[in-house]
């Protein structure tokens, strides 16, 4: 298992294929992604690594925070996110991780928080049909039926589906996937939407219920590698 | 300009790369040539009309284009940028008061007809001479 990537939702946008098919994608941004640390077996019991994205001013990072990350000599990052990784696939602390990382025509899973929707109704929420329009139903056309039987159970079941806060979770979008990446700007398109707003930031793995194409760089694209590559294609 | 943007710009511009579009606006008479992929060729296929509606939103951009096919009115959206629509040529340009010439779905025959703008200028239109060039 090898690292994922923390990346900015820019947002969404169409794009023409060569077969000539309009593609729907998302557009993320993956500038300035680093290791801050790295999890060992030895010292934590389970390998990952921590990485960061985004800058934040270091006179707005907590004191033992700024110490973690003077210790592993990289500026404060915006978002701190830890990915379980292989022994073999450790990367070193301080590498910037590149675009290309994601290979054009994989597929990934992309974790995200969800946008509030606040306090929902039953029918928002669960997809209950609500009441009848008419034939004397009043004032209640929005509402969830009955909520149970009669004196005997006599309670409501614990986890029945009623109103209530929606949204703010953390969501899972398996198998999307990877229409192009751009090294130079940092970006890659994924076709489909993930969940939560334009400027939040998600997590993105390698899927999970898909092959993986065999060229995947191992262990992890970095921005040097990427650079030294460019180099040679062009002279 | 938002990297959004930016990105359809750019996308924009990869799309027309040897591709012209006439200027034309609602009321004009076009001839679209729509790329048909029939098993693995693919050929053109001219639809002509009138362009009742064009919408300008960037890379969202699209152009309506009615006509009447057997009796029976036919529209077809094309989005501007999309790489099934081959060319564009302008066949006539009509003289028309409002953008969105909705009320024609509503007429047949005579009434439904758009009467010819001289003065809107012909560069771009399409004439006998320029086909005998091609030819």
């Amino acid at each position: 298992m090898r690292t994922g990537l923390v990346a900015k939702k820019v947002g969404m946008t169409r794009l023409f294929n060569q077969e000539g098919n309009e593609v729907p994608v998302t557009v993320l941004d993956v500038n300035g992604v680093q290791v801050v640390a790295q999890r060992t077996q030895e010292k934590d019991g389970y390998t990952a690594l921590q990485l960061g994205i985004g800058a934040r001013k270091p006179s707005r990072v907590s004191k033992p925070l700024r110490g973690q990350y003077a210790k592993s000599k990289v500026e404060p990052k915006q978002k701190l996110v830890e990915f379980r990784v292989d022994a073999k696939n450790m990367v070193d602390v301080g590498a910037e991780l590149a675009a290309s990382h994601f290979v054009p025509g994989q597929f990934v899973d992309v974790a995200g928080t969800t946008i509030g929707k606040g306090f929902a109704g039953a029918m928002k929420r669960w997809n209950f049909r609500g009441l009848e329009a008419s034939h004397g139903v009043s004032v209640s056309h929005r509402s969830h039926g009955s909520t149970g039987q009669r004196q005997d159970p006599g309670k409501v079941f614990k986890g029945k589906k009623m109103a209530g806060h929606l949204g703010v979770e953390r969501v899972t979008v398996q198998n999307l996937k990877v229409v192009s990446v751009d090294d130079d700007k940092g970006f890659v398109f994924l076709q489909g939407a993930i969940p939560g707003f334009e400027g939040g930031y998600v997590m993105v793995f390698d899927a999970v219920k898909k092959k993986l194409p065999e060229k995947l760089p191992l262990p992890a694209g970095l921005k040097a590698k990427a650079a030294a590559a460019d180099a040679e294609k062009k002279g | 300009m938002n990297i959004i943007e930016q990105i359809n710009q750019a996308h924009m511009a990869e799309m027309m790369v040897g591709k012209t579009m006439p200027d034309f606006n609602p009321g004009d008479t076009v001839k679209v040539f729509v790329k048909v992929k029939e098993g693995d060729k693919s050929r053109l296929q001219a639809y002509e009309g009138v362009c009742i509606a064009r919408k300008n939103a960037g890379i969202n951009s699209s152009f309506t284009v009615r006509k009447i096919s057997f009796g029976e009115g036919v529209e077809r959206v094309f989005p501007l940028y999309a790489p099934v629509v081959d060319k564009v040529e302008l066949v006539r340009r009509g003289k028309v008061r409002r953008a969105k010439l909705y009320y024609l779905r509503d007429r047949r025959g005579r009434s439904a007809r758009i009467t010819e703008d001289m003065m809107g200028g012909n560069e771009g239109v399409a004439t006998a001479a320029d086909a005998d060039k091609k030819a």
